[in-house]
Parts: structure tokens; C-alpha cells; sequence
């Protein structure tokens, strides 16, 4: 698996390294999905699991982990770990990980010693 | 102090030496019958009307930065009740009365201006939907006026009404819509609920909210812990951080939301201007500047600044409904946290723990319903029931599904308001 650290987002324009295509899609390209890593609910699941799983979401002030989706480029959908004060970009990676990847927790750790990790 | 004409008068030949702060700024006693987290709009109306018409004491407002420093003041100041849907409906109604006598009422002058919203449309369809909306308004007892292009074009000459993409059909005039002083607002319900006995506790920011046995006892603060009885939190953008505190996951993606203001001009904006197709608003503050936005910027964010594509959109929406404002120059923008609901549509209710009550979700649209919001918050603290005018914004309306009050009809889901 391929990891990209792309330079910061910067304030002016948000811009993520698509990891399909390759190619720095400023934001007008993309089209943000909200958070990423829910565990899907499906049939048998209780009222409160579908409450959790489309409506309920973590809001976090500070990372992230989003999911983009390359709209008007290469069209695939990938993840993106980002910090929600700072507008920094930590790393984008394919849509196709359950969990965010452990080089991108290291990278993420290694900037903000404080952060409560992934659970 | 009341104020009054008179009292202007006197302390204008008196060298204005007799003016006092409007509010004490107390440290924190160790327990409150009740602690309501945020003070902002929402949060100092609530604990004024606890004190005003429920009659209680021994109430303090919690507020991290200072009393007016958020939202309140950073929004775009607009009043209405447009609202379609019931629920809605009856909701931003009532919290249009209570605008209409809230100056007289706080004996502080929030500069009410009733110069009407006018919602254009572009389409014969956009047409049907807002005399049904018009009609959904007058049913609900407020004022709703439908203007053809000829009509509207003798209010508003200014607008490109033969623009190729989106031709001016006419619009949905509401005359009681309005724009007032927010900073006014914050401070005026400040001042009464201080005078009222509610200690306003500026620089103390919640961090944690103690619950024994599933009743809240109290919280945990900058300045110490604060024991309480019940509990509300009303803190707009940060809802997800301090519901956490409680246990909470809510129904809530914090969204950035940008706003500008144009230099000084003579009058020349009238009303206050919706451009829905172009999610693009205005109308002109009382000192002359421009006051506009437009969308979200449409990803998580608690940065309280906007990045430039929303920026360069709301700019060639302004240019393509009134070409007329090119040369104005912008002098700053801004941008605000918005607690983003599925639905469009906010929460006022109680939670899974005893005491604990949250009043959130207010999108885009949280300053118009600062009166209304702090009634009906204050009524649920205070009875344990829902106040009549908000039984629809529960916040279990997503776990059933029963309830939901999509307003603009794009779909119940994150990123689609």
C-alpha cells in the first residue's frame, strides 16, 4: 500500500493528494463526505446502530479522518486524515482500509504527541 | 439603571459620568440550582427568561471567552419566519414576536429594522413552491407577500432580471422580516438577566460535566468545579466537543460559514435580498456597509476562517444579481462555526442523563431564533416539558425517524444542508 504525505492545505485553498491519481486536487475539485471509518449497519441492526452509523458522528476539534471523493478529476473515492483547526493535511490514502493505516497514526502522533490516537 | 431619553439627556449634561457596567462579572459559587453552558445569544436568553418566567434564582452562565465574542456577534443579523414546515413553522413565528417586543422588553434597544426579506425565484415551478410557502406563512398567522417581476422590479430596479441562467421571476416578500444589532442582542439579554440575579461567568470554560448514577451533579471548569442541579448546554459550533464530556455522540458535523462586509456606502439596499439559486444573500447594515454571504464551505471545520473558492463563488453570485455592487470594495470576511444537523433542522431537548438538557443544531440560521430558543429552552430546564412552539426539535427524531423537518427539501443526511 501506497502513502502519500502531501504539503499542508495552507489557508487559502484546501488541497489533498488524490492517492488514485496521483495529482494535488485543490478543493473545487473534490467533494468532501463526511467521516470516514463508519462500520456500516445493515439488516438485524438496532434503531440506535443506524442512528449511530447515519446520523451520530464524532466532531472532532483537531484530526480527523475524512472521506473525498476526487469529483471532478479521476472520480475515485479515498480518505483523508486532517486536522479540523489547522486546516493541516496529514495523508490521504485509498478508500479500500478499514482503519486508518498505522504510518499514517505514526505521522499523526509524531506532530501531535497529545492526540488520544485511534481507538 | 433603566435606560430611557430622559436619562440620555441628563447624563449628557452631566459629563456622562453616571454610566455603569451593565453587568457584574462575578467569580463562580461553588453550586447553582442551574448552569447553562455558553453564552452566547441562545444561552443568555435561556437564563433570562429561567429568571424572567419561570421566577429562578441562583442560575450562571458559563462562557469560555467573553459575553458577545461568538457566534452572536458574527453573524449576518437576519430575522424572519419563513419557515414552510410545521415545527418549524410555529417555532420562528413565535420567535418573531418575541423580536417584535424585545427592545421594550429587555429596556435595551436591539435596533429591530422590519425592512422585510424578499426570497426571489427564478422558475414557474420556484413560483408554485413559494406561494405554497407564502401560503403556509400566512396560515401561520405571519405576513407573506407575492411579488411579480413588474412589482418587485419598482422595489428592487437593481437587479439583472433578464440574466441568462436565472431570469428574475419575482419573489416571496416577508415585510416583518428584519435585520437587528447583534451585538445589541447578546448585550441586552446580558443585562436583564443579570438584573435579574444570574451570574455571568465570563473566561471559564467547561471541561468535563460530572454525572453520578446518570444524574448530572455538576461541571468541571477553568475556574474550578461548579455544582448544579440541572444543566444546559448551548454552545452552537461546539455542541460535538462538549457533549463528549457527557457521554453524547450527536446528530451534529461542525461546518465552517463565511460572511463579508462591503465599505461604507450611501443607502442603497433597501431589504434584506435572498438569492437561493446563487446561496447568496445581502442587505446593508445601518453604517452603510454590505453585509452578504453564501454557502458552506462543506467540510468539517472549526477554523472560523473560510478558504477562498467559497469566496470567489459568493462574489460572482453578488455580480450576477446586482452587477451593480462590482466596484464595491470588501473590507474584511469572516467565518463562524455552524453546528450542522442531518436535517437542516435543530435540537432542543433533554438527554439520556438526568438534569442534562442540550439546545443545538442551529446550522446557518441560529440568530434569528435567539428569542424563541431561550423561551423554549428555558421552559424545558425549568418544566421538564417542551415548550408548545418546539415539540419538534427532539433530538431522537433520527434514531425513529419520526420528526424529521427537512425545511429546504435536499435530504436528511450530513453535507447536504
Amino acid at each position: 500500500m501506497q502513502f502519500i504525505y502531501p504539503r499542508s492545505g495552507g489557508h487559502d485553498m484546501l488541497i489533498l493528494n488524490c492517492p488514485y491519481c496521483g495529482i494535488d486536487a485543490d478543493e473545487t475539485d473534490l467533494h468532501s463526505g463526511g467521516q470516514a471509518h463508519l462500520k456500516r449497519e445493515t439488516i438485524g441492526s438496532q434503531d440506535t446502530d443506524f442512528e449511530n452509523y447515519l446520523f451520530n458522528r464524532d466532531n472532532p476539534m483537531g484530526v480527523h479522518f475524512e472521506r473525498w471523493r476526487h469529483a471532478n478529476g479521476c472520480g475515485k473515492w479515498f480518505l483523508a486524515a486532517r486536522d479540523t483547526t489547522t486546516l493541516e493535511v496529514f495523508a490521504t490514502y485509498p478508500a479500500q482500509t478499514l482503519k486508518p493505516p498505522q504510518a499514517v497514526v505514526n505521522a499523526i502522533k509524531k506532530k501531535h504527541p497529545d492526540w488520544k490516537g485511534w481507538p | 439603571m433603566r435606560y430611557s431619553a430622559l436619562k440620555v439627556f441628563t447624563q449628557g449634561l452631566t459629563g456622562n459620568k453616571g454610566w455603569r457596567p451593565v453587568w457584574r462579572n462575578p467569580d463562580p459559587k461553588p453550586e447553582y440550582d442551574i448552569v447553562i453552558i455558553g453564552g452566547g445569544g441562545h444561552g443568555l436568553s435561556t437564563a433570562y427568561y429561567l429568571a424572567k418566567k419561570h421566577g429562578l434564582k441562583n442560575i450562571a452562565v458559563l462562557e469560555k471567552g467573553y459575553i458577545g465574542g461568538g457566534n452572536v456577534g458574527r453573524n449576518t443579523t437576519i430575522v424572519r419566519a419563513n419557515y414552510f414546515l410545521p415545527g418549524n413553522s410555529e417555532f420562528y413565528s413565535h420567535s418573531m414576536k418575541l423580536w417584535e417586543g424585545l427592545s421594550q422588553d429587555l429596556n435595551f434597544n436591539v435596533m429591530l429594522s422590519q425592512r422585510g426579506v424578499i426570497s426571489l425565484f427564478h422558475s414557474d415551478g420556484q413560483r408554485d413552491a413559494f406561494v405554497r410557502r407564502g401560503n403556509a406563512m400566512i396560515n401561520q398567522g405571519d405576513d407573506a407577500v407575492l411579488l411579480d417581476r413588474d412589482g418587485l422590479q419598482k422595489m428592487l430596479p437593481y437587479l439583472d432580471y433578464d440574466n441568462g441562467r436565472f431570469p428574475i421571476y419575482g419573489g416571496l416578500l416577508h415585510p416583518r422580516g428584519a435585520t437587528a444589532r447583534h451585538d445589541g442582542v447578546a448585550w441586552g439579554y446580558a443585562r436583564g438577566a443579570d438584573q435579574r440575579g444570574v451570574d455571568l461567568i465570563q473566561n471559564c470554560e467547561v471541561t468535563g460535566i460530572d454525572i453520578v448514577g446518570g444524574k448530572v451533579t455538576g461541571v468541571q471548569t477553568t475556574r474550578g468545579a461548579i455544582r448544579a442541579k440541572k444543566v444546559g448546554i448551548v454552545v452552537a459550533g461546539r455542541s460535538g466537543q462538549v457533549a463528549e464530556m457527557a457521554g453524547m455522540r450527536l446528530p451534529i458535523e461542525s461546518h465552517v460559514l463565511q460572511a463579508f462586509v462591503s465599505e461604507g456606502l450611501k443607502p442603497a439596499i433597501d431589504h434584506v435580498i435572498s438569492f437561493g439559486m446563487g446561496h447568496f444573500y445581502i442587505s446593508q447594515s445601518d453604517k452603510g456597509g454590505l453585509v452578504f454571504g453564501g454557502d458552506l464551505d462543506f467540510y468539517a471545520s472549526y477554523a472560523q476562517r473560510g478558504n477562498l473558492p467559497r469566496k470567489e463563488q459568493v462574489m460572482e453570485a453578488a455580480m450576477t444579481l446586482m452587477p451593480m455592487i462590482g466596484k464595491a470594495k470588501v473590507l474584511r470576511s469572516w467565518g463562524g462555526i455552524m453546528d450542522m444537523t442531518p436535517d437542516g433542522s435543530p435540537i432542543i431537548d433533554k438527554t439520556g442523563t438526568d438534569g442534562l438538557f442540550i439546545d443545538c443544531g442551529w446550522c446557518y440560521g441560529g440568530f434569528k431564533a435567539v428569542p424563541g430558543s431561550g423561551d423554549a429552552f428555558a421552559h424545558l430546564i425549568a418544566t421538564g416539558q417542551p415548550h408548545e412552539t418546539a415539540r419538534g426539535f427532539r433530538l431522537d427524531r433520527f434514531r425513529t425517524g419520526q420528526g424529521i423537518m427537512d425545511e429546504e427539501g435536499t435530504g436528511s443526511q450530513h453535507n447536504l444542508h
